[in-house]
C-alpha cells in the first residue's frame, strides 16, 4: 500500500498544454508513488491521453514542470522517457506481430558482437524478460500464434526492459476476456509488489476499484481531484467524472411529460451480439425520445448499431410496428423507416469528397434506387429547404463537406436522414465536438422531430442532455443494459447513480 | 456566390484542357500542318485525327479506369485483358467460321469474364485491388500465349478489320465506335444515380453501407466494365495490326490509363470520377507522342521529354500550387481594389 510520507516517485507540477482552439491540460498537478497502482480516469477529450503523451515525450508541454524522484527532469522525447524509466503499453499492441516473441523483445537493443546479433543471448535475455511477468511461452514463436491478452504481456514485459520505475498501462484490458484481465491484474499486483509505480487508464469502473489505489479524475483538460479508492463511492467518482455535484442536482425540474401509450414502433428482445452486448429488452414507442446513457465502453454505441442493424445481432429478436422482421442490415432498416446518424461523423458519417447537396440526397436517393435519379431541381429544392430550415452554414450547396465545420457537418448528416421522413432515428452523441451553437440547434431539432410524432433513440455521454429530452432513459454499463429510468424518475442524480450503481 | 462556385469549377477542371490546347498550339507552330484536315475519298485525315484515332484504346481503358479508380481501386490487369482478347478475336476469326460480331461477342465477353474475376476478388473475397488485378496482369499474357499458342496468329476479316482501320460518316470507326461507348458511359453514370453512389463507395465506403448502399455489388460491376473496356481496347488492337501478340499487345497500357486519371485531376484514394477529364488525359498523352515523334526529335527523348510534360501538368495542379496562384491572385486584388 502506499505510503503518503515517502516522496513521491514523480510529480508533475502546474502542466498545460494547449492545441490551437483546445486547452487539452489546464495547470494539471499530479502525483505517483512507487508501488501503487494509480486510476486515471475521464470520458473522451478529458485529457487522459495528452497527460499521457506528455510523460512519454510524444507532446512537448507547454508550461509546468515534471519532477522524478526529487530532481527536475526534462522529457523531450520518448529516449528521454525510457531513460527516466517511463514506460508505456498502448491499447494497441505496437509489437510487430509477424515476428518472434524473442526478436520483439530485444528489437530496441539487441545483444552484439562486432556489429553481429548475439541470438543465443538474445535468447536468453528474452528469456529471462517473459520470466519477469511470469510467461512461459517458447521465444522463438511467432507472435501472431499468442493470444492478445498473451501479446499484451509481451509488450509489458518488453516495455519493463531493465530500469523501468513507472508503468503507464494505457487501457490495457479493452481487448481482454474477464481470465485474461485476472492474469493481467496478477501481474499488476506483483510488479506493484516490487515497488514498480503504475498509471492504469480505464473506463471500466469495476477495474478500477479491483485493483486500483489512488484515483485521479481529469475533466476538460483540468484535474478534478485524486482521491483513496477505498474512500471514494462509485457514484461520487461518476459524478466528478461527468462533472455533477450531486447536491446541487436534487432540486432539479423536468418540464417534459410522459408519453401516454402510443403504438411500440420498435421492439428488441433479448437482442445481442457476443463480444459486443449482452442480451437487451428495448420497447420504442411513436413520438418517444429514448435516452442511452452510460460511461465510454459501456455499449451504448453497440446498442445503437444493433438496432439499426449497421452490426448483424446473434441472439434476440426484433419486432418493428407489431411485426416481426428481420433486420439484419441497415438497407433493411431504410426500408422500414429507420435511420442512424453514428457518432463517428468523419469516418462513418461524411463522404468528405462529395458536395454538401451530394451528402444530403444520398439516403433518399440510395431508397429510390440507382435507376431512379432525383432530377437536379428537386435535389437542388430539397437541400436549400433543409440549409435555411437547419440554418446550415455554407458558402453553396455544391461544396465539398469536408470543408465545413464539425456542427455543419453534423447538420447536414441529420437532414440526409430527416429527408427520408424517418419513422425512428438514431441518433449516436449528435452533440460530439461540435460549438455551442449548432449544439442548441441541435437539441432543438430533436424536440421538434419529437413533437411531430417520430420516434428517437439518443445516445449521449452528457446527462443534462439526456434528462432535457428523454421520455425514457435506459441506462448501460460494462456492455449490458443495468436499467430503465421512466418519466418523472429521470434526473442527473438517478441516472448518475444508476450508472455508478 | 456564383463567382465563387465557378471558380472552385474552373480550378480543378480547366488545367488539364489548358494543358491539352497549349500543347496543340505549341505542336502547330513546331510542326508546320500539325492542324491542317484534308478530305480525301470522303474520309478526314490529318494529325489531329491521326491522334485520335491512336488514342482510342487507351481512352477506352481510362475511362473504365476512371471508374474504378473512383471506387478507390484500381486495375492493372487491362493490359493482359487487352492481349487475352485480342487472342479470342484472332483465333476465332483465323480458325473458325463465325460471324464477325459473335466473334466480337466472344471478346467482349471474355474481358467481361476477366472484369468479373477481379471483382469478386476485391468485393466478395477483400483482396487490395492492386493485389487482386496483378494477379491477372500476370497470368493474363499467359492466358492471352496459351490461346494463340505462342503464336502471332494473324487473321483476314473486313468486319473486323474495319473496326481498326474503317471509317464511319468520314470519321475513324474506332473513334466513333469509343465516343459511343464515352458518351453512354457518362449518360449512365450522370444521368442516373450510379455515379455519385459510386462516388460514395469509392469515398467512405463505410458511410455508404450505413445509408444502405451495396457496395459489394457496385464493386463487381466497375470492375466488369473495366474488363469491357479493355476488351473493346483489345479488338481494335488486334484489328488495327491484324493479329494478335500475346506478349506485346496492350503492354504498360495500363500506366497510360492511370497516367490519364491522374491527369484529370481524380486522386487515387478514390471518391471522384471525372469521365470527360481523363479522355482528355488520354488525348494529353497521345498528344505528345505523336508531337514528339512528329517534331523530328530524337527517338530517344521520347519518354523524358513525355514525361517531363506530364510532371508539368501534375504540378499545376497540385494542391501546393493552386493554393500559391489563389494566393497570389488575391493580394493583387487586394492591391488594385486599394488603389
Amino acid at each position: 500500500m502506499t505510503d503518503v510520507n515517502q516522496p513521491p516517485l514523480l510529480s508533475i507540477e502546474h502542466i498545460n498544454k494547449r492545441f490551437p482552439g483546445v486547452r487539452a491540460l489546464n495547470d494539471v498537478s499530479l502525483t505517483f508513488h512507487s508501488g501503487e497502482v494509480h486510476a486515471l480516469l475521464g470520458e473522451n477529450g478529458a485529457g487522459k491521453s495528452t497527460l499521457i503523451k506528455v510523460l512519454t515525450g510524444i507532446y512537448a508541454k507547454d508550461s509546468g514542470d515534471i519532477t522524478l524522484e526529487g530532481r527536475k527532469v526534462h522529457i523531450k522525447n520518448s529516449q528521454d522517457a525510457q531513460n527516466s524509466g517511463i514506460r508505456t503499453v498502448y491499447q494497441e499492441i505496437n509489437l510487430i506481430p509477424t515476428m518472434t516473441v524473442a526478436e520483439n523483445l530485444t528489437l530496441l537493443d539487441q545483444p552484439r558482437r562486432f556489429g553481429m546479433i548475439r541470438w543465443r543471448s538474445a535468447h536468453s535475455q528474452a528469456r529471462e524478460m517473459l520470466a519477469r511477468v511470469g510467461l512461459d511461452i517458447d521465444p522463438n514463436s511467432l507472435l501472431v500464434s499468442h493470444s492478445i491478452a498473451v501479446q499484451q504481456m509481451v509488450a509489458i514485459a518488453r516495455a519493463l526492459g531493465s530500469k523501468a520505475r513507472l508503468l503507464i498501462l494505457d487501457e490495457p484490458t479493452a481487448s481482454l476476456d474477464s481470465d485474461e484481465i485476472a492474469r493481467l491484474f496478477g501481474l499488476m499486483r506483483q510488479l506493484k509488489a516490487q515497488g514498480m509505480a503504475i498509471i492504469f487508464v480505464t473506463h471500466f469502473l469495476d477495474q478500477v476499484y479491483a485493483i486500483s489505489d489512488t484515483i485521479s479524475v481529469l475533466r476538460n483538460g483540468s484535474h478534478v481531484g485524486t482521491f483513496k479508492t477505498r474512500a471514494l463511492s462509485q457514484t461520487e467518482l461518476v459524478g466528478h467524472m461527468l462533472g455533477k455535484d450531486l447536491d446541487m442536482l436534487q432540486h432539479e425540474q423536468r418540464d417534459i411529460t410522459e408519453t401516454e401509450e402510443k403504438p411500440v414502433v420498435l421492439s428488441l428482445s433479448q437482442v445481442g451480439k457476443t463480444g459486443m452486448l449482452k442480451p437487451v429488452d428495448l420497447n420504442l414507442r411513436q413520438g418517444e425520445i429514448v435516452g442511452l446513457a452510460g460511461l465510454l465502453g459501456s455499449g451504448r454505441t453497440e446498442l445503437c448499431e444493433l438496432a439499426y442493424g449497421a452490426a448483424r445481432s446473434d441472439q434476440g429478436s426484433k419486432t418493428w410496428l407489431g411485426q416481426s422482421l428481420p433486420i439484419n442490415t441497415p438497407k433493411q432498416a431504410i426500408e422500414q423507416g429507420m435511420a442512424y446518424c453514428p457518432e463517428d461523423r468523419k469516418h462513418r458519417g461524411i463522404i468528405a469528397e462529395l458536395s454538401v447537396r451530394e451528402n444530403l440526397i444520398l439516403a433518399l436517393q440510395s431508397s429510390r434506387g440507382w435507376w431512379s435519379r432525383i432530377p437536379m431541381a428537386e435535389q437542388q429544392a430539397v437541400v436549400s429547404e433543409f440549409i435555411e430550415r437547419l440554418s446550415i452554414k455554407t458558402s453553396d450547396m455544391e461544396k465539398p463537406i469536408g470543408e465545413l465545420s464539425g456542427g455543419n457537418q453534423q447538420k447536414v448528416i441529420l437532414a440526409r436522414w430527416l429527408v427520408t421522413n424517418p419513422k425512428l432515428l438514431i441518433l449516436d452523441e449528435p452533440t460530439r465536438g461540435i460549438d455551442v451553437g449548432a449544439h442548441h440547434d441541435i437539441l432543438n431539432i430533436i424536440r421538434e422531430l419529437c413533437e411531430e410524432g417520430m420516434s428517437l433513440l439518443v445516445a449521449s455521454s452528457e446527462v443534462e442532455e439526456i434528462v432535457a429530452f428523454a421520455h425514457r432513459v435506459v441506462v448501460l454499463r460494462d456492455r449490458g443494459k443495468v436499467s430503465e429510468i421512466v418519466g418523472n424518475q429521470i434526473s442527473q442524480k438517478s441516472i448518475i447513480q444508476a450508472i455508478a450503481q | 456566390m456564383r463567382l465563387k462556385r465557378s471558380m472552385r469549377w474552373e480550378a480543378r477542371t480547366l488545367a488539364p484542357i489548358i494543358s491539352l490546347f497549349l500543347l496543340i498550339v505549341g505542336t502547330a507552330l513546331v510542326v508546320p500542318g500539325f492542324l491542317r484536315l484534308s478530305i480525301v475519298d470522303g474520309h478526314i485525315y490529318g494529325s489531329l485525327i491521326d491522334i485520335l484515332h491512336r488514342s482510342t484504346p487507351t481512352a477506352l481503358i481510362a475511362l473504365g479506369m476512371a471508374v474504378v479508380i473512383g471506387t478507390k481501386g484500381i486495375d492493372l490487369s487491362v493490359g493482359a485483358i487487352i492481349a487475352i482478347c485480342g487472342a479470342v478475336t484472332a483465333v476465332l476469326t483465323a480458325s473458325t467460321e463465325l460471324h464477325p460480331l459473335i466473334v466480337l461477342g466472344c471478346a467482349v465477353l471474355a474481358g467481361m469474364v476477366c472484369g468479373l474475376w477481379n471483382g469478386t476478388l476485391v468485393a466478395v473475397f477483400g483482396i487490395q485491388p492492386i493485389v487482386a488485378t496483378l494477379i491477372l496482369m500476370v497470368a493474363g499474357r499467359g492466358i492471352a500465349q496459351m490461346i494463340t499458342g505462342g503464336q502471332i496468329v494473324t487473321f483476314h476479316s473486313d468486319f473486323i478489320n474495319a473496326i481498326g482501320n474503317g471509317f464511319f460518316m468520314g470519321l475513324p470507326a474506332r473513334v466513333v465506335l469509343a465516343a459511343v461507348i464515352i458518351a453512354i458511359t457518362v449518360l449512365v453514370l450522370r444521368k442516373t444515380a450510379l455515379g455519385m453512389f459510386l462516388e460514395a463507395v469509392g469515398g467512405n465506403s463505410e458511410a455508404s453501407r450505413l445509408v444502405g448502399i451495396d457496395s459489394k455489388l457496385l464493386i463487381l460491376m466497375v470492375y466488369v466494365f473495366s474488363g469491357f473496356c479493355a476488351a473493346l481496347a483489345g479488338v481494335i488492337i488486334a484489328a488495327d495490326i491484324r493479329g494478335a501478340d500475346a506478349n506485346n499487345a496492350g503492354l504498360w497500357l495500363e500506366l497510360d490509363a492511370i497516367l490519364a486519371v491522374v491527369i484529370a485531376g481524380a486522386s487515387l484514394s478514390g471518391g471522384r470520377i471525372y469521365l470527360g477529364l481523363t479522355i482528355v488525359g488520354a488525348l494529353i498523352i497521345q498528344t505528345l507522342t505523336t508531337a514528339i515523334l512528329t517534331s523530328g526529335l530524337p527517338a530517344q527523348y521520347n519518354l523524358i521529354v513525355k514525361a517531363s510534360i506530364i510532371l508539368l501538368v501534375l504540378l499545376l495542379q497540385s494542391r501546393v500550387t493552386q493554393n500559391f496562384i489563389k494566393t497570389r491572385v488575391q493580394a493583387f486584388r487586394r492591391s488594385s481594389d486599394a488603389q
